[in-house]
C-alpha cells in the first residue's frame, strides 16, 4: 500500500492537522509568550531579586539560624517522607499490578485522593485528628506526644500530599510487565525476595528513580498542607517554603528571594534530571513506550 | 528409557471464580517420556501445567512427584523447568546471566563455584547451538533464539521435569518446524521427562512419545500418537486430530451401513441403531454410482500441502471434503459418487 502511495503526488501540506503558516506562527507565538510570561519571567525574577544587593546579602540570608533550621527541617522531612512513599508506592503498585483482589478499584481511587484534595484540606484533616481539640488530642496530650505543630505532623502532611507520585508511575509500568519474569524466577528456585531484587526492581528502576525525583521535589516544596500543621514556629517548625513566606511578609525581600532561589534551583535540577531520564530511558519509563 | 511414573496427577479439579476449568483430571507421566498435552483453546492445558509447576494450586486432587506428595509444595522446591510461550527472559540480563540465574539463586552452600557455573553455561550454550551469544541481551536475539535460551535456562537447574507451554506458539511456521525437530533431538540426548503443551495436532503427533488429549477440562484420551490416531475413543478426539467428514449411518450386528449400503467400517459391540460415521478426507474415494455410499456434486477443488482436495455438496446440504491423488480434473457441478474406505463410528 505504501508503495503505491509514494508513486502518487503527495497531497498538499494542508492536510487535516496542518494549519496554514499564519495560524501556525500565531499559535507558536502565543505559546512562547505565555511560557515567558508565566514561567520564565517569575523564575528570572526570583534570582534577580535574590541577588539585588549582591553576593554578600544573598549569602547572609543563609547564615541566619532560622534559615539553617528551615533547611534542616525540610531535609529531614523529605528524608522521611520520600523513602516512606517509595516503599508504600512499590508495595501498592505491586499489589495492584500483579494480584486480583476485591477493593482494588477503591485502592486505586484512594491513591489518587491527594491529587484531588486541596493541600490545605489535607492539612486540616490532620489538625482535626491529632490537634489538641481533635479526635485523638486528649489521649496524645495525656501521653505527652506532640504531632501537630511539630515534626511528626509536618512529615505526615508531606507523606499525604506526595504519596501518589511513586504508585502512579509504577502501576502502569508493572501492569505492562506482567508476572511472567517473576514466575520464571520462582520456577528457577528463587525466593520471592530474591526474585523481587533481581527481576522486578531492575525492570522498574528508571521509572522508580523518575518518580522519586518528582516526589522529592514536591516533598521539599509543599506549602499548603504543611502550613496548616506547622504552626510557623520560627527555628522549629518552619520548612523552606514557610520560611520564604515569613521573610516576605516581613518585607525582607532579598532574604526571602534568596531562600526561594534554593527551591527554584531544586526545581531546575529536578527538571534537568527528569528530562535526562525521559530522553535516555523513555522505553523503561512509560508502559505505552515499550516495544513488547 | 521411559519407565516408572515420574508425575502422577490425581483427580485434579480447579475452578476460577465460577468457571470450572479442570474436572477430576487424572494422568500419569512416565519418567523420561515426552508427553504432549493437546487440546483446543481454553481446554485447561496451561492451567494443568501451572498446577504441576506450583504456579497455581488445585481446589481438589493431588500432584505426586515420584513418591512425594507435591500438591502443597511451593514452586521453588518443585525443581521444575518451565518454558513460557513468550519466553519470559530477564530483559536486563545477558544470555549467560539468564542461563545462570537458577544456579546463582541457590543458597551459598548449594551454589556451584563461579568457574563451575561458567562451565555449565558454556555446555548449555553448546547444547542449544548458541555458543557465541553469551554476552548478548535478549532484545538482540530472534524469537527462535530467545526460546532456545529459555530452554537452556530451564535445563540449567537440572529439573526433574521440563514443562513447556506452547513454546513455539509465537514463532512462524518454518522456525516452528526446525525447533520441533531440535527439541526432539535434545530430548533424546538428555532423556529429560518433558510435558509439552500445544494446540497444534501435527506438532503433538510428530514430536511426542504419548499424547494426552484434553477437552473442556477433562482428559479424553492418552496414548501413543498411533493409538490416538488409529483408535480414538471419542468423536471429540477424532475431530480434534484432523479434518473429518461426518455421515449419518446405521449400525447393526457390528456392521455399518450408509444410505442402506454396507461399509467396510465395523461398529463396536453394543453400538446399535443410528450412529455417526467419521472419516478422514483420504478415507473416501470417487466411485461409480452403484457402489457409492454418498452422492453429490462437485463444488470446487483446491490444493492443500501438495494434495488435491475436492469439496462435494451432498443433497441434504452438507459439504464433504475428499482427498484424492488420482483425480482427473473434476469440473464444478459434476455429479459424483463417493465410497467410504475406512472410518470410525460413535453414537450420534
Ligand atoms: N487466572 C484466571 N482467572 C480466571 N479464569 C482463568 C484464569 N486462567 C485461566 N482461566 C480460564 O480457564 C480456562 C482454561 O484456560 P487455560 O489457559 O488453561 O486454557 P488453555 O488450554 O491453555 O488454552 P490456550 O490454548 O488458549 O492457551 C479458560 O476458559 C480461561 O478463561
Ligand atoms: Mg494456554
Amino acid at each position: 500500500m505504501s508503495e503505491i502511495a509514494t508513486d502518487l503526488p503527495r497531497p498538499q501540506a494542508a492536510s487535516v492537522v496542518t494549519e496554514g503558516g499564519l495560524v501556525r506562527g500565531l499559535l507558536v507565538t502565543v505559546a512562547i509568550v505565555f511560557l515567558a510570561l508565566f514561567l520564565v519571567l517569575p523564575l528570572v525574577t526570583v534570582f534577580v531579586q535574590a541577588f539585588a544587593k549582591g553576593w554578600d546579602a544573598y549569602l547572609a540570608a543563609f547564615r541566619e539560624p532560622d534559615a539553617l533550621s528551615a533547611i534542616r527541617l525540610t531535609l529531614i522531612t523529605a528524608a522521611i517522607a520520600v523513602p516512606f512513599n517509595l516503599v508504600f508506592g512499590i508495595a501498592a503498585s505491586w499489589a495492584i499490578a500483579k494480584f486480583e483482589f476485591t477493593g482494588k478499584n477503591l485502592l486505586v481511587t484512594l491513591i489518587d485522593l491527594p491529587f484531588s484534595v486541596s493541600p490545605v484540606v489535607s492539612g486540616l484533616i490532620y489538625v482535626l485528628v491529632f490537634g489538641s481539640q481533635g479526635l485523638l488530642g486528649p489521649w496524645l496530650i495525656e501521653h505527652d506526644i506532640q504531632i501537630i505543630f511539630a515534626l511528626p505532623g509536618i512529615v505526615l502532611a508531606t507523606i499525604f500530599v506526595t504519596f501518589p507520585f511513586v504508585a502512579r508511575q509504577l502501576i502502569p509500568l508493572m501492569q505492562e510487565q506482567g508476572t511472567a519474569e517473576e514466575e520464571a524466577a520462582l520456577t528457577l528456585g528463587a525466593s520471592g525476595w530474591h526474585a523481587f531484587r533481581t527481576v522486578t526492581l531492575p525492570n522498574i528502576r528508571w521509572g522508580l528513580l523518575y518518580s522519586v525525583l518528582l516526589c522529592n521535589a514536591r516533598a521539599m516544596g509543599e506549602f499548603g498542607a504543611v502550613s496548616v500543621v506547622s504552626g510557623h514556629i520560627r527555628g522549629l517548625t518552619n520548612t523552606l517554603p514557610l520560611h520564604v513566606e515569613i521573610l516576605y511578609n516581613e518585607y525582607n525581600f532579598v532574604a526571602s528571594f534568596a531562600v526561594a532561589s534554593l527551591l527554584a534551583g531544586l526545581a531546575l535540577v529536578t527538571l534537568g534530571l527528569k528530562s535526562l531520564l525521559e530522553w535516555r530511558y523513555a522505553g523503561d519509563l512509560a508502559a505505552s513506550g515499550r516495544r513488547h | 528409557m521411559t519407565g516408572s511414573t515420574a508425575i502422577r496427577v490425581e483427580t485434579l479439579s480447579k475452578t476460577f471464580d465460577t468457571a470450572a476449568v479442570l474436572h477430576d483430571l487424572s494422568l500419569d507421566v512416565r519418567a523420561g517420556e515426552l508427553l504432549a498435552l493437546l487440546g483446543p483453546s481454553g481446554s485447561g492445558k496451561t492451567t494443568l501445567l501451572r498446577i504441576i509447576a506450583g504456579l497455581d494450586f488445585p481446589d481438589r486432587g493431588r500432584i505426586v512427584f515420584g513418591a512425594e506428595d507435591a500438591t502443597r509444595l511451593p514452586v521453588q522446591q518443585r525443581a521444575v523447568g518451565f518454558v513460557f510461550q513468550h519466553y519470559a527472559l530477564f530483559k536486563h540480563m545477558t544470555v549467560a546471566d539468564n542461563i545462570a540465574y537458577g544456579l546463582n539463586a541457590r543458597k551459598r552452600a548449594d551454589r556451584p563455584g563461579k568457574s563451575e557455573i561458567k562451565r555449565r553455561v558454556g555446555d548449555l550454550l553448546d547444547l542449544i547451538k548458541l555458543s557465541g551469544f553469551a554476552d548478548r541481551y535478549p532484545s538482540q536475539l530472534s524469537g527462535g533464539q530467545r526460546q532456545r535460551i529459555a530452554l537452556a535456562r530451564a535445563l540449567a537447574v537440572e529439573p526433574r521435569v521440563l514443562l513447556l507451554d506452547e513454546p513455539f506458539g509465537a514463532l512462524d511456521a518454518q522456525v516452528r518446524k526446525d525447533l520441533r525437530r531440535w527439541l526432539r533431538e535434545i530430548h533424546d540426548r538428555t532423556g529429560q521427562t518433558t510435558i509439552f503443551v500445544t494446540h497444534d495436532q501435527d506438532e503433538a503427533l510428530e514430536l511426542s512419545d504419548r499424547v494426552a488429549v484434553l477437552a473442556k477440562g477433562r482428559l479424553e484420551q492418552i496414548g501413543t500418537p498411533d493409538e490416538v490416531q488409529e483408535a480414538p475413543v471419542s468423536s471429540t478426539v477424532l475431530k480434534f486430530l484432523g479434518d473429518t467428514i461426518e455421515v449419518e449411518a446405521i449400525a447393526q450386528g457390528g456392521e455399518v451401513r450408509v444410505e442402506g449400503r454396507l461399509t467396510p467400517v465395523t461398529a463396536p459391540a453394543g453400538l446399535v441403531g443410528p450412529v455417526k460415521l467419521y472419516a478422514r478426507p483420504w478415507q473416501l474415494q470417487f466411485a461409480e454410482s452403484h457402489e457409492a455410499h454418498l452422492h453429490g456434486t462437485v463444488r470446487s477443488s483446491y490444493r492443500s500441502q501438495g494434495r488435491q482436495r475436492i469439496e462435494v455438496d451432498r443433497p441434504e446440504g452438507k459439504t464433504v471434503v475428499v482427498e484424492a491423488s488420482d483425480t482427473a480434473r473434476l469440473p464444478a457441478g459434476r455429479a459424483v459418487g463417493l465410497r467410504i474406505l475406512a472410518g470410525h463410528v460413535f453414537a450420534g
